[in-house]
């Protein structure tokens, strides 16, 4: 198995590469359930967590991960950084270079400034969202939701809903399970759902009328609708509820065991229903556990280098830091 | 006395292509012949080469006034030069913009200083490009410009674009646009399809494009003005074109070597893919290489855009349109449609001498009493691109160590070797 050696994106990896990640995640998931939860395993190392891009979630997840692995971290928040006085990124990148972390998650409003960036450092590099393109760690996040639910991520009907075209969800989720035998369909108001997606993995199909779209599925995965993209066209929130919420009605025409997942923030009364965002079917809490699981299996092994058959760490309890 | 011996003379004036000498006294082509021989006259051995007209390069930016730290008009000649090229037609987009007199007779003056090959200003058609009042083109034109244009943006108002052709039509101007719907194009990285969806970059439609050239073709039928189409990049459009020929109008336009090389699909983030038009698709590509066959295509024109490294080594959203090209467009010419077989030696060397000669309205030709301006080339010679080499100040390029198969070997501007390549 090739080696990762940064963490751009879902589409270049092999089913091989995402099991390994999955199978290392595992122990992880349990490990949050510890009294004590920090190993000493990345004691010494730095990870540098720099956001171009406001977000809660998925730096207080991948700081978290980085924490429990022993790891410090240094944060570098585009608010409060010289980026606004004009800064480029090769130079904000660099600098926080020259202070010696040993890799760096970066998200950043730009498709490709993770790979940009991963060219001209020697560290490894993760992506943490990057503008339409991808959020891999989200599709190994709802990759191990998915499998831990259903059993596999081979064979299923998967519903992706809302606006596709600005998701770097719905890119990563879409290469992850098509890679493994799952057929995905795509569906939203017409202008957030290109035709040109049915092109980005086999097995991939868009339809426009949600209804049509939820028959039969085996998961659902309803997207942020990003408020600040409804002007663009400018659309009102009534219309998109109207067609595209997911409520309890429309729940019911996917499987009866179908399950759903929300890559958060969820905005309850817009994209979805709350009694559907809390109902039995929802996994949006195992999706934030497992965040942590994944993101804390990729640290340790693209920064601290361990082989791939190294002993795992959580299941070491002599590993503890204290 | 400058000898040209031993070539093949390839001229699509006359349809010429015969193994000719060609004498040039002083600035002027003097005798073309077999067999010449002028006793005084340095020899120069064309064995194995290509003689022809000098090309013409109708769509480039020499950012001079105001950008020399990404070219000047001596350097972008130089790289002009290296390309076979004699005469370059420099775009308005200046800081300041090319829109009167005074910046037009600086732009003449410093390329009769230090330039490497003739310097053609096409002047703004807009005050500072603006699209709200006419610029001073009757002035820009006794001060030497040879067209008018936006580039870098479309004429976006309809009445500005007829008034702009209704001005230019008794000046003899022909009125250049770049094509390009702004609400379509709506901070458009990349063309739109499922190479941008894969890559999650804004993509802009093809339509961004033809339908502003739809619509200058209309404007062109209103009022009976010369216009051509800047780098143009979609089947759509070409449309347009052929339908407007086919009419009777004098529309032309151009296509560039990276538009009928490359396509979205070689879209990486690597901001030397980034250029306006973007990079089409491959049906569009296809399409246009037939119109470079065909004949509906007038020109190739590099649309030699320099920018410093700088300001390219960014996110690929931030990162300014435009690639360099002047030393790259022959040999693409002749690696990707000559060596092919999609077009024949002389329709190449016509699209790069007498088609846009014929866009300018003027006469290009090899025989006595025209200017010595000739582009001396290999169809064979093999050789790799380095932008490291390039005598341009900037090195964006996608052609950064491409192998071709063809090369410019001298270039002559008024009888005078601009460019010698050593062996």
């Amino acid at each position: 198995m090739q080696r990762l050696q940064h963490i751009l994106g879902i589409e270049p990896l092999s089913t091989e590469q995402i099991t390994f990640i999955l199978d290392q995640a595992k122990p992880f998931q349990e490990f949050q359930r510890y009294p004590l939860k920090k190993l000493a395993t990345l004691r010494g190392k730095t990870v540098a967590i720099a956001f171009f891009e406001s977000s809660t979630r998925t730096r207080i997840s991948f700081t978290t991960a980085a924490m429990r692995l022993g790891a410090d971290t240094m944060n570098l928040q585009a608010e409060s950084s010289s980026l606004k006085k004009g800064e480029s990124l090769i130079d904000t990148v660099r600098t926080l270079e020259a202070m010696r972390p040993d890799g760096i998650v970066i998200r950043h409003a730009a498709s490709g400034a993770p790979e940009f960036v991963a060219e001209r450092l020697g560290i490894p590099v993760f992506n943490a969202g990057d503008g339409w393109h991808e959020h891999p760690t989200q599709g190994l996040l709802d990759a191990l939701t998915i499998r831990d639910k259903k059993g596999s991520l081979g064979g299923w009907n998967i519903t992706i809903v809302g606006d596709i075209l600005h998701s770097r969800v719905a890119r990563s989720d879409i290469h992850l399970l098509t890679k493994f035998g799952s057929r995905i369909t795509v569906c939203g108001p017409a202008m957030w759902v290109p035709r040109e997606l049915e092109t980005l993995a086999p097995n991939v199909r868009r339809v426009l009328r949600m209804d049509e779209a939820l028959e039969g599925a085996d998961a659902i995965i309803v997207l942020r609708v990003q408020t600040e993209r409804l002007h663009e066209p400018a659309m009102a929130p009534e219309e998109y509820i109207l067609q595209y919420q997911l409520t309890p009605e429309r729940l019911r025409l996917a499987k009866p065991d179908a399950i759903l997942l929300h890559p958060g923030p969820m905005i309850r009364g817009l994209e979805i229903d709350p009694a559907v965002a809390d109902g039995p079917q929802s996994c949006v809490l195992e999706q934030v556990t497992n965040g942590l699981a994944v993101r804390m299996a990729l640290l340790y092994h693209l920064i601290g280098g361990a082989p791939a058959d190294a002993p795992h760490p959580a299941k070491e309890r002599s590993n503890a830091a204290d | 006395m400058l000898l040209i011996k031993n070539g093949r003379v390839l001229d699509p004036a006359g349809k010429t292509d015969a193994a000719l000498d060609v004498l040039l006294d002083g600035e002027k082509i003097a005798k073309v012949g077999g067999n010449l021989s002028a006793p005084d006259a340095e020899i120069f051995d064309a064995k194995g080469l290509v003689v022809a007209p000098g090309f013409i390069d109708i769509h480039c930016h020499l950012r001079e006034p105001g950008q020399e730290i990404s070219e000047t008009i001596e350097t972008g000649t130089r790289a002009a030069s290296r390309g076979g090229f004699t005469a370059v037609c420099c775009m308005p987009n200046t800081q300041p913009v090319n829109d009167n007199a005074s910046i037009t007779r600086g732009i003449v003056e410093r390329a009769a200083a230090g330039a490497a090959v003739r310097v053609w200003p096409i002047g703004a058609a807009s005050l500072g490009s603006k699209g709200e009042a006419l610029a001073e083109i009757a002035a820009m034109k006794q001060a030497g410009i040879v067209a008018v244009s936006d580039d870098g943006k479309p004429v976006a108002n309809a009445r500005l674009m007829r008034q702009v052709m209704d001005y230019c039509n008794p000046l003899g101007l022909p009125v250049i646009d770049h094509c390009e719907d702004s609400s379509l194009f709506a901070g458009g990285v990349m063309r739109e399809g499922p190479a941008s969806a894969r890559l999650g970059l804004k993509g802009i439609p093809a339509q961004s494009e033809s339908i502003c050239v739809g619509r200058d073709v209309e404007m062109a039928l209103l009022t009976g003005a010369r216009l051509h189409i800047a780098h143009m990049s979609a089947a759509k459009s070409l449309e347009y074109v052929r339908a407007a020929k086919r009419a009777g109008l004098r529309v032309t336009c151009e296509v560039t070597p990276h538009h009928f090389t490359l396509t979205d699909e070689d879209v990486r983030y690597d901001t030397r893919f980034k250029m306006n038009p973007p990079l089409a698709s491959r049906a569009d590509r296809n399409a246009l290489i037939d119109g470079l066959a065909d004949g509906s295509v007038d020109a190739i024109a590099t649309d030699h855009a320099p920018h410093h490294a700088a300001s390219k080594d960014v996110e690929f959203d931030r990162a300014p349109f435009g690639i360099t090209g002047f030393e790259t467009a022959l040999a693409l010419g002749l690696t990707e449609l000559v060596h092919t077989k999609k077009l024949s030696l002389m329709r190449l060397v016509e699209l790069f001498t007498t088609g846009p000669a014929r866009v300018l309205g003027i006469e290009r030709k090899i025989a006595a009493g025209q200017p010595a301006d000739l582009t001396i080339f290999s169809t064979d010679r093999e050789w790799t691109f380095r932008a490291s080499d390039s005598a341009s100040k900037s090195k964006n390029t996608p052609f950064d160590g491409r192998a071709f198969r063809g090369a410019p070997v001298a270039t002559i501007v008024a009888g005078r070797v601009a460019f010698r390549q050593q062996s």
